[in-house]
Parts: structure tokens; C-alpha cells; sequence
């Protein structure tokens, strides 16, 4: 497979991917023309490329799908639900063919078949005069399609006598306005005085500018009507490439250029000098009407082309990913190396040194912001992903379920997206699957017989909370419990708050749905999705209000790479903490610690949190100093304090994996290497305060 | 005679641990570095020394001696960390290993290496590859693969039995 080949695949599982999108919003919105455009173009670009880099078998299939959209564009055929879902089987049969080339193994060519025998039934059950068509599958793609934006000099003079024919000028001009960006200029100067005036005359003519990639033929055919009616003239103002072309200079500048006029002595005159529209007018050799037309045409053309130079301003380019991970990387080593130069010139004397330190660390936390943005993507990728999801879901349950989303633009890591797709979809078909009551059920209910399941995303300090809510029945509080103490994770009669008792639904097995249905409730899931979520060193959690629906909080961190952290110091060994869940930093002396003895709390202005020592929970020997030190850490909402020998200060930290041989060491996320070299651990303490919850059951 | 999968001539890196002579194929290892600082991973069993900083990777270290039931490493002049590639779970992980000095790189012919005996050695006799021959001592030639990988198991298994 050639770098081209997969340069096209690449491109075609992202339009695949819009084509989605635009076909689920489509079915929401079935009169934007916008969006038959945009689905009309990705399968354009889909069979145009595939035939090009030799997927033939793709640009065929596509050449069927697309040649509705072309009907559908025209107007010439509706948009109905069952187009839509054969429209999202051709898509998926477009990714299998995709997926086919990728493995060798072809694709079910039946599955091709039975997709474009119905599509072409469905065009010809909805516009009979196609079938009489010999062979419209074939017929070549629009030229209109092809045509690139431009700006049109419309000028449409209507005899006197249009009214007469029952025509409304301002239908036809509304319809211009539809086409593209259009600025309509009526001129008054055929209106006559008033005592000569015929009020059921028009007058008016109009001066249209319009910006569109239509083509003149659809132009014209807005005024197909009135041909007989009406003077009518359209001429192309500029177009982009004639806007390049003509990039000819003014008079002015040619004289500056050859010596003869200097640009100071060039502006005083331009300023003392009227403008062109000004001086025409006060001669009365043109009307206002006709300059402001005139002014219009200039403007449009001026957008036109402004906008062409900002698409190619903005375009992006291809990254291999693993070139940036070896981006990432490299920035991870200078990080190390520029705590190191930090650290060395804090122990020298060197003013210079200082500078130079304190340079190199400013353009290091620089260049690492802008290398971990490079990794950056929005998360209403994958939002828009599952909104296919809900709607296949609900349709094979025979539920009601619409899918809202808030907070599509919050940024996350690519790879921490990408790890994302397996627990969210878990979730959803949860949310969906045991959640939200059938409609009847609801009704029943008085709730709204279409449930709705929210995504939403949010940042929050240094890490990003997704919520998926549901509206719907929310947890079993009683099965929860029976089963529970079936599998001995709660003694009988045991006390147990509800918040407690959601969390279990994390543990390994535990399913409460009464059968198994092929879309949940194996009690595989929530476990494995927990699993998923703390190998992104995220964290889970859910409520629930009986009747009201069940909410799942993930809260993630930004970036996998690098963050900022504390440091702190027990006996030799350095550990790190992630700094987003640090509080504040306390003492505490022998005395507060013979204080609290009994239960490990100390008061913190009024409130009373609960600490752990991490020289006793890491089983690290030696004696602690006389005054340790207590870190205040907040997670999920859990203050808990950690205690430790010293807080050394703040601390880049690169973090770096353990790998298999310490996977099973609690309370370690990962280590990171100090300025001096040597190896610091980063605290889990999500799984310390976890740890510590469940040792005082 | 000859022991299954060794039949061609190859280059091993020969260490001592204690008094006995040890060796790896030198396929496995990667470079030997002096004696650094350790950093202990906690709640993990004697053995495992800690990390080490190899040139910005976090590499973890085992310490062969106690493994294999014998004193810890002590630190002298000679110790060494013995940087391996080892296959973990099919995945290709860094290890260093402690010795107490690194010897030579040795060529043993097929014929030098007997199978390990059944009987008369204090560890493992899954950890060992096959006893090689040199003039008149004894080599005993580890599979490191198999005692990092036994190391990883028993792991889970204690964490699947305290749980």
C-alpha cells in the first residue's frame, strides 16, 4: 500500500466521518440546503479521490450515492427518512470497502448491490420522470457544481408593466438573496414626478450584486418567468482568479515607482482630492443609487477575494502522529534538561547564569503549551460519533431518545480522546439500554416520552468533567443493595450511603439489569469502563435520583505528556503530586499529631480533614522530622491531607510510565525524573484516598 | 547432549553474582552501567531495587542476588547494573539488573552447554537456560525473559488474591 493510498484513506475516514454528522443532522433539519451541499461535496471528494488513487470499486459505489444527492440538491427530489438511512448504510458500506482494501478481504458486494437497488427504487418511486430517463446514474456531475464563487452585476429593469402580470419583484430578488451573499440597490431614477405618476407602474429597477458558486444559468433561471417582462442583464464582475490577474496598479503607484511623484506629495493630493462617487454625482452625471451600487460591487469582490486568502491562510496540514509523539517527547527531554540548568544555576552565584535559566524556562513552558496544543482536538468529534450510536440504539430498543450536547469545543489530548470511544459508548448504551423507560413507560410516568441523554464537557481547573445524564429511571437503589450483599461486598444490614453504594457499581461483575440483552447488562462494563478511565489517570463517579435519571462524571486529565506538579520530599526519596489537586500546604508539629492520634484529622479553618501519612502508606524507613508537613489535596470533592517530610516547591514533571513489572503498585501513577537526575514517583492520590476510604470500613 | 533452541555458536556476557558465574545472551543485553542511585518503588518485595534514570527513561531494577535467595547487592567499586531487553506478555520491556561484577563476553559452541540439572542448585530451575563449560567452571546461563516474567505473574497473583 503506497503512502497515497493511505494519504486517501486517511481523508476518506474523515469525510466519512462529516458525512455522518451531516446525515444525522440532515434528518433533523431536512429543507438545509447547506447541509445536501455538504454531504453532496464529502461524496464528490470520496469517489473523485477514490477513483484517482485506485479505488474504483469505492467510486463507483459513491458515483450511485451521489448521483440522489445531485436530485436532492436540484430540489428535485425530498429529503425522507428512508433516504436517510439508506444514505447512512452506503456510508458504512463505504467504510467497510475502505476497511476491505485495508486487510485485503473484499467487501460484501452484495451488501453494494442491495444498497443501490433500493436507492435507485427510492428515485424513482419519488420523481417517476427519471425512470423514463434512459440512464441517469451516468449523467455527468453538474456543471454548476465545479464553478467556483463569484461575484455577478445583476441588473434587473422590469417593464413598466410588471405588476400587471401578477409578478412580485421582491419573491425573485429574496430568491437571489438566497443564492449567496447579495447586496440588492434599488434605483429611483426612472420614478417619475408625482403627477406623472402611474401607481400601478413599477418604476424601480434593481442593481444586484451577488457573490455565488451557482453559475449564471441558475441565475437566470430565478428570472425565468419574466424574461418577457423585464430587461435583464448579468454580467460577471470579477471572479477570484480575475481578481488575481488583475491586480494592476493605480495610477498614483506606477507614477511613484518611476520616480516622478514622491508617495508624500501622492497622499496630500489624494486627500484635498473628492472621491470618484462624489465628484460623479455632484456633476449629476450619475445618480447616488448607481454609485452605492457600484460601491457594493467593489465591496463584494473585495470580500470574495479576502476570503479566498483566509481559507489558504488557514489551511492545515497533515502530521504523521507519530511524528508528533516524537515532538512531545523531545519537548518531555528539554523539560528535564531545563529543570536541570534551574536547579544548577539556583546553586551558583552567576547573574548571567540566572538570566539564561530563567530565559530558557519561560521558552521551555512555552514551546511545551504550544507542543501539547498541537495535540489538542476538540471532543465534539467523538460526541458527534455517538450521536449515530443513540439514534441506532434507540431504534433497535424501541425507545425515544434524543442526544443533546454542551461544551463540543473543550479540548482534550488526541490519545486521551481516542482511549475515550470504548467507555463512552459502554456508558451510553447503559445510559440507554437500563436508563430511559420505554415511551409508553414514560408517559405513564408524566415524563416527556423522548428521553434525552446530555453530553457535555467542561474544563475545570487542569483536568476536563464530562457528564453523560440521562433522564431516565436512574439506579435500582434496593437491587443495587441485594446484590451487593449477594456478592459480599456489603455485610447484611450493613450501613451504607448511597454515594457508596453507586460506587460499587464499579466493581468487577456487578450488573443489576434482571436479563441480559445484547446491548448490556453481562456485567462486563462498568468495571472494565472504570479500568479505562484510570489508565488515563481520570476518575469516575456517578449519581442517581430514583425516577430522575442517573449522571456519570468522568473527570480527565488535559494532557497524558506533562504537568504541574509539586514536589515533595520523604526521607531521600523525591515524590511528585499533580498540582491541580493540591490545596494548600500546612504544618504539622509532633504535638497537632499526638493531638489527633486517635483519628487521623487535623482542622484546617474550621473544617476537619481527615490525613494520611505517606512514610507510614509507602513503608518508607527512618524517622520523620519534627515538623512534617501536610499537603491538602482535593479530588472529587474528597479533601484529604498527605503527610510528608518536606514540600520542595513546583515541578514540570514528564511523566513517565512504570511499565509491567510495577503495574500492580497502588498509590504510584508513574514516575518522572528530577533536575539532579534522579527518579521521583508521581502520587495516585485518587487511589491513596480510595485506599484509605475502604480501610476504614 | 545440547539443549533445545542453542545450537548455534553465541556471544554471552558473563557476571558474578556471590561466587557463582552467571551469563546472558548477548543478544538480550543492551549496556552495562555503573552502580546509580535507586529510587524505591514502594510496596514492592525486596528484590526490586527501584528505577534508575536511564538517559530520561525510567528503567526498573532487580536486585539477582536476593532473587535468588542470596544477601543483597552490596555497593562496591565493581557493581554494576546490567541493562536487558526482556519480552514481558509479548511486549518488549527495559529491565536493569544488579550484579556484582560484569566478567567478559564468552563464545560457547552448543556442545559447551548442558541442560540445567534437575537437583543440587539453590534457585529456580525454570530460570535457567543451560549450564555452560568453560575450561573447568561452571556457567549458569539465565533466561531473563523468564525471571522477569515470573516476577510479573506472581504479581498478579497477589493482587488477585487480595482482592
Amino acid at each position: 500500500m503506497d503512502d497515497a493510498q493511505n494519504v486517501y484513506r486517511e481523508e476518506a475516514r474523515e469525510l466519512l466521518a462529516e458525512l455522518e454528522t451531516s446525515l444525522l443532522e440532515l434528518e433533523e433539519n431536512p429543507g438545509d440546503r447547506e447541509l445536501i451541499g455538504r454531504i453532496f461535496r464529502a461524496m464528490h471528494t470520496i469517489k473523485g479521490s477514490g477513483a484517482m488513487f485506485g479505488f474504483t470499486d469505492i467510486a463507483a459505489f459513491t458515483h450511485e450515492v451521489e448521483t440522489i444527492y445531485d436530485l436532492v440538491r436540484e430540489g428535485k427530489m425530498a429529503v425522507s427518512a428512508k433516504l436517510v438511512n439508506l444514505s447512512l448504510a452506503a456510508r458504512d458500506q463505504i467504510r467497510a470497502m475502505l476497511e476491505a482494501a485495508d486487510s485485503g478481504v473484499p467487501a460484501e458486494a452484495t451488501e453494494s448491490a442491495r444498497i443501490i437497488s433500493e436507492l435507485t427504487a427510492l428515485r424513482q418511486e419519488s420523481i417517476p420522470e427519471a425512470a423514463a430517463r434512459p440512464a441517469p446514474a451516468v449523467s455527468p456531475p453538474p456543471v454548476a457544481e465545479g464553478g467556483s464563487e463569484a461575484v455577478y452585476r445583476i441588473r434587473f429593469k422590469p417593464k413598466l408593466d410588471l405588476f400587471r402580470s401578477g409578478t412580485n419583484p421582491l419573491l425573485l430578488l429574496a430568491e437571489l438573496q438566497e443564492m449567496g451573499e447579495c447586496t440588492v440597490i434599488a434605483n429611483t431614477e426612472r420614478v417619475p414626478n408625482i403627477e406623472a405618476i402611474d401607481p400601478e407602474g413599477c418604476f424601480i429597477f434593481w442593481d444586484v450584486t451577488l457573490t455565488t458558486d451557482r453559475g449564471r444559468e441558475a441565475i437566470r433561471d430565478v428570472f425565468i418567468f419574466v424574461e418577457d417582462l423585464c430587461e435583464l442583464s448579468i454580467e460577471v464582475a470579477a471572479s477570484c482568479e480575475m481578481a488575481e490577474d488583475e491586480a494592476h496598479k493605480k495610477l498614483g503607484e506606477i507614477l511613484i515607482e518611476r520616480g516622478d511623484l514622491s508617495p508624500e506629495t501622492l497622499s496630500v493630493q489624494l486627500k484635498s482630492q473628492k472621491r470618484i462617487g462624489e465628484v460623479l454625482v455632484e456633476q449629476q452625471i450619475v445618480s447616488q443609487d448607481a454609485v452605492d451600487a457600484a460601491l457594493a460591487e467593489q465591496r463584494h469582490v473585495k470580500e470574495l477575494c479576502g476570503k479566498r486568502q483566509k481559507e489558504a491562510q488557514s489551511a492545515s496540514i497533515r502530521v504523521d502522529a507519530i511524528r508528533l509523539d516524537g515532538l512531545v517527547n523531545l519537548v518531555g527531554e528539554l523539560v528535564t534538561v531545563q529543570a536541570r540548568l534551574s536547579q544548577y544555576s539556583q546553586q551558583s552565584s552567576d547573574p548571567e547564569l540566572h538570566t539564561i535559566a530563567e530565559e530558557v524556562e519561560r521558552l521551555t513552558g512555552e514551546l511545551r503549551d504550544n507542543t501539547m496544543g498541537i495535540r489538542m482536538m476538540p471532543i465534539g468529534g467523538i460526541f458527534s460519533k455517538f450521536r449515530r450510536l443513540v439514534r441506532d440504539l434507540s431504534r433497535d430498543l424501541g425507545k425515544e431518545v434524543a442526544m443533546t450536547t454542551a461544551g463540543e469545543e473543550t479540548e482534550l489530548d488526541k490519545t486521551v480522546i481516542e482511549k475515550l470511544n470504548d467507555p463512552f459508548v459502554h456508558l451510553i448504551r447503559n445510559s440507554i439500554d437500563h436508563g430511559i423507560e420505554p415511551p409508553e413507560a414514560r408517559a405513564a410516568k408524566g415524563k416527556p416520552r423522548q428521553g434525552v441523554v446530555h453530553l457535555s464537557a467542561a474544563h475545570s481547573g487542569d483536568s476536563v468533567l464530562i457528564e453523560i445524564k440521562d433522564d431516565g429511571a436512574g439506579l435500582n437503589r434496593e437491587a443495587l443493595r441485594r446484590k451487593a450483599s449477594e456478592r459480599g461486598l456489603l455485610s447484611e444490614g450493613g450501613n451504607i450511603s448511597d454515594s457508596e453504594l453507586y460506587q460499587m457499581i464499579f466493581a468487577p461483575g456487578f450488573s443489576t439489569a434482571a436479563s441480559v440483552t445484547n446491548v448490556s447488562g453481562r456485567g462486563v462494563g462498568m468495571d472494565v469502563v472504570k479500568r479505562g478511565i484510570d489508565a488515563l489517570r481520570g476518575s469516575i463517579s456517578l449519581t442517581s435520583e430514583p425516577g430522575a435519571g442517573t449522571t456519570i462524571r468522568i473527570r480527565l486529565p488535559l494532557t497524558l505528556a506533562i504537568i504541574e506538579s509539586l514536589l515533595v520530599k520523604i526521607g531521600e526519596d523525591g515524590f511528585v503530586l499533580p498540582l491541580g489537586a493540591v490545596e494548600e500546604c500546612i504544618e504539622l508539629s509532633r504535638n497537632g499529631a499526638a493531638n489527633g492520634q486517635a483519628r487521623d484529622l487535623i482542622g484546617v479553618r474550621g473544617h476537619l480533614v481527615p490525613y494520611v501519612s505517606l512514610r507510614e502508606r509507602f513503608g518508607i524507613v527512618g524517622e520523620p522530622p519534627a515538623i512534617e508537613q501536610i499537603v491538602i489535596t482535593s479530588v472529587n470533592g474528597h479533601k484529604v491531607g498527605l503527610v510528608v517530610d518536606q514540600v520542595v516547591g513546583q515541578h514540570q514533571t514528564v511523566i513517565k510510565t512504570l511499565g509491567p513489572l510495577h503495574r500492580q503498585v497502588r498509590g504510584i501513577s508513574g514516575a518522572t525524573i528530577l533536575g539532579d537526575g534522579s527518579v521521583a514517583l508521581i502520587v495516585d492520590i485518587g487511589q491513596i484516598i480510595e485506599d484509605a476510604s475502604l480501610d476504614s470500613f | 547432549m545440547g539443549v533445545e533452541g542453542i545450537n548455534q555458536t553465541d556471544q554471552y556476557l558473563t557476571f558474578r553474582l556471590g561466587e557463582e558465574v552467571f551469563a546472558l545472551e548477548i543478544g538480550k543485553v543492551r549496556e552495562v552501567l555503573d552502580f546509580t542511585n535507586i529510587t524505591k518503588v514502594p510496596q514492592t518485595p525486596p528484590f526490586m531495587r527501584g528505577v534508575i534514570n536511564l538517559r530520561g527513561s525510567v528503567v526498573p531494577v532487580m536486585d539477582m542476588n536476593l532473587k535468588f535467595g542470596m544477601p543483597e547487592t552490596a555497593k562496591t567499586v565493581n557493581t554494576c547494573i546490567i541493562i536487558a531487553e526482556i519480552v514481558v506478555e509479548g511486549e518488549t520491556t527495559v529491565v536493569g539488573a544488579l550484579a556484582d561484577s560484569v566478567r567478559e563476553v564468552l563464545d560457547l559452541e552448543p556442545g559447551q552447554i548442558e541442560p540445567a540439572p534437575k537437583i543440587g542448585t539453590r534457585l529456580n530451575t525454570d530460570f535457567i537456560k543451560g549450564m555452560g563449560k568453560t575450561d573447568d567452571t561452571f556457567i549458569i546461563i539465565l533466561d531473563i525473559d523468564r525471571v522477569f516474567s515470573e516476577e510479573e505473574k506472581a504479581a498478579i497473583r497477589a493482587v488477585e488474591s487480595g482482592e
